[in-house]
């Protein structure tokens, strides 16, 4: 499993209810569910995805995170999980209203388009930056609001959502990102992960 | 074709009221079975037929001496796998194939009742195959499954009785009979009653039942199962047998002569009364008015494990309003997996071969026998 999941299983305590947007092939699902003993649900776009989840015994509901969140009633999650995809939203603050009226809590998980490597490869290149978070060319990239640790600090401040938690992935290592060093993290991470509630 | 000895009979003794206030007593339910029920008698599955379906789910049909009605879903090693599961099936009541319907002899006249039989509901009926479990002392069932009109019986079988099942599985169903699902019934009765042999129902003898009227009936039925691109591909505007247009009206058209066909062959096993009944209780179906309006109460009472799935092309009853089913059910936390299986081959992608409904089935029931 991914050092990204990881971290969201470690966020995660045991017996909760949570529900994963996004579950893709359910690999986070599947690990929750055997290890701490949560009961799990998915939401999940992709009808193959949705099949292999199925495969695994695990509850997942087709479905498009902008539209079908509104089926489950407030606060009905301990826990939402969103990986790396609230930047492919139409509408990303609206997905996050929703993960948090949903959720007592929610995790949301971000490639950070502040990471160097990006910001080099646009700036030496002079192209739209491909890193192996992001790996798809501007033309067919699923990508369409692409934000930095730093842009989703100031949006959860300035609409009065409680970071509880916010951690930076850079290959393996794992790090706290706070107000004293959220430049030189947003600067090194690839990846940021961030526990928040409203 | 009561009289047939390859139909298995449970004669209820209990009294059933039913919900147009009359009372039965001692009626017939037919019903087949298929694997073993084991010792603990945990791995029992419920399967509920559609419209003109029947008990003889999988094997040869010992009536028609065709297929089942869901040879590709039920069996060895398939999707419900018989060697697995112990698989049971009745006639719904109002049905032709043995259990209690218009067919039967009304005791107070000597005859058929014809249209003196009660009107049924889908209620109804999943109150009268409930008997089944007790007859085979089933104390809760491992799941109830069914497609179209056997998946309406599905969620009225978890409302009523909700700690009889671990897992519900409806199919390309609806909570609720639409305008349009009711327009294409009544086109059908119409059409049955417009046959001068059906006689207000109280044809009796073989040669004068109304098999004009109910094969179109079917024939109209028929075209709300398949989807516009399946016919198009299928058919198109192949001509039957002949090289040009005959500027008449036989079947120049291979779909004409495909609907005839497929009409022919119903009223062989078909009654005209049945199909009256058991669609009116469709169209008086409509679970959420049973509490109130609110569909979630239906299921409030029950910690079952529902997997609900519709087809792209289905548009009798299409994906919302299986979705509708879902909403319902996450508006109360209760678990429920979707998925939207994508077929061109309509409504009657259930009955078919389509890869992706039946590893989806199969993956969702062995899946959760291994861990309820």
């Amino acid at each position: 499993m991914k050092n990204e999941f990881q971290v969201i299983a470690e966020l995660i305590e045991k017996d909760k209810k949570v529900l994963d947007v996004g579950c893709g092939d359910g690999i986070l699902m599947q690990f929750l569910k055997n290890n701490k003993n949560t009961n799990i649900r998915g939401l999940e776009i992709s009808k193959s995805k949705v099949q292999e989840c199925i495969a695994k015994g695990l509850t997942v509901i087709e479905g498009n995170a902008e539209k079908d969140l509104k089926q489950f009633p407030d606060k009905s999650f301990e826990y939402v999980v969103l990986s790396q995809t609230l930047q492919a939203f139409l509408n990303p603050e609206l997905v996050i209203n929703e993960l948090l009226r949903v959720g007592k809590k929610a995790i949301v998980t971000i490639p950070n388009f502040g990471y160097w490597r990006v910001r080099l490869h646009l700036l030496i290149k002079g192209t739209m930056p491909i890193t192996k978070t992001l790996p798809d060319e501007w033309y067919n990239t699923p990508n369409i609001h692409m934000c930095s640790i730093k842009d989703f600090f100031y949006f959860a401040k300035s609409r009065n959502i409680k970071i509880f938690k916010s951690l930076a992935i850079n290959n393996q290592n794992v790090s706290i990102v706070n107000d004293g060093n959220l430049t030189i993290k947003n600067f090194f991470a690839d990846l940021g992960i961030f526990l928040i509630e409203k | 074709m009561n009289a047939e000895n390859n139909i298995k009979t449970l004669i209820v003794k209990k009294p059933l009221k039913l919900d147009c206030g009359k009372t039965i007593n001692e009626f017939p339910i037919a019903y087949e079975t298929y694997g073993s029920l084991n010792k603990n008698k945990d791995n029992a599955i419920l399967v509920f037929h559609a419209l003109t379906g029947d008990q003889f789910v999988t094997g040869q049909n010992p009536i028609t001496k065709k297929d089942g009605w869901w040879s590709y879903a039920v069996g060895p090693d398939k999707a419900i796998d018989t060697k697995k599961y112990f698989v049971i099936c009745a006639n719904v009541m109002g049905g032709c194939m043995g259990s209690f319907g218009p067919s039967h002899e009304d005791p107070s006249t000597g005859t058929a009742f014809g249209a003196n039989f009660p009107v049924i509901t889908i209620n109804d009926m999943v109150n009268a195959q409930y008997n089944l479990l007790d007859h085979f002392g089933i104390d809760k069932l491992f799941s109830i499954a069914g497609g179209s009109m056997g998946g309406m019986q599905v969620l009225q079988f978890i409302s009523n009785f909700p700690d009889k099942a671990k897992t519900v599985i409806p199919i390309a169903c609806t909570s609720s009979h639409s305008a349009q699902n009711i327009a294409f019934n009544e086109l059908g009765r119409q059409a049955i009653a417009a046959d001068s042999n059906w006689k207000g129902g109280g044809y009796s003898s073989e040669d004068t039942i109304p098999n004009k009227g109910l094969a179109v009936a079917r024939m109209a039925a028929h075209i709300t199962y398949l989807s516009k691109k399946g016919l198009q591909e299928k058919f198109g505007r192949k001509l039957q047998e002949r090289e040009d247009l005959k500027f008449g009206f036989d079947a120049d058209f291979q779909i004409e002569s495909y609907l005839r066909y497929q009409g022919s062959v119903f009223v062989d096993r078909f009654d005209a009364n049945s199909y009256l009944y058991i669609t009116r209780a469709m169209d008086y179906f409509d679970l959420a008015k049973q509490y109130k309006g609110n569909l979630s109460d239906a299921f409030r009472a029950t910690r079952a494990k529902f997997f609900i799935i519709s087809f792209t092309s289905d548009w009798l009853y299409p994906t919302q309003e299986n979705k509708d089913i879902v909403i319902a059910l996450n508006s109360i936390g209760a678990d429920v997996g979707f998925v939207e299986i994508e077929s061109d081959k309509g409504h009657d992608s259930f009955l078919l071969d389509v890869p992706d409904f039946l590893s989806a089935l199969k993956n969702f029931l062995d899946k959760s026998y291994t861990e309820i």
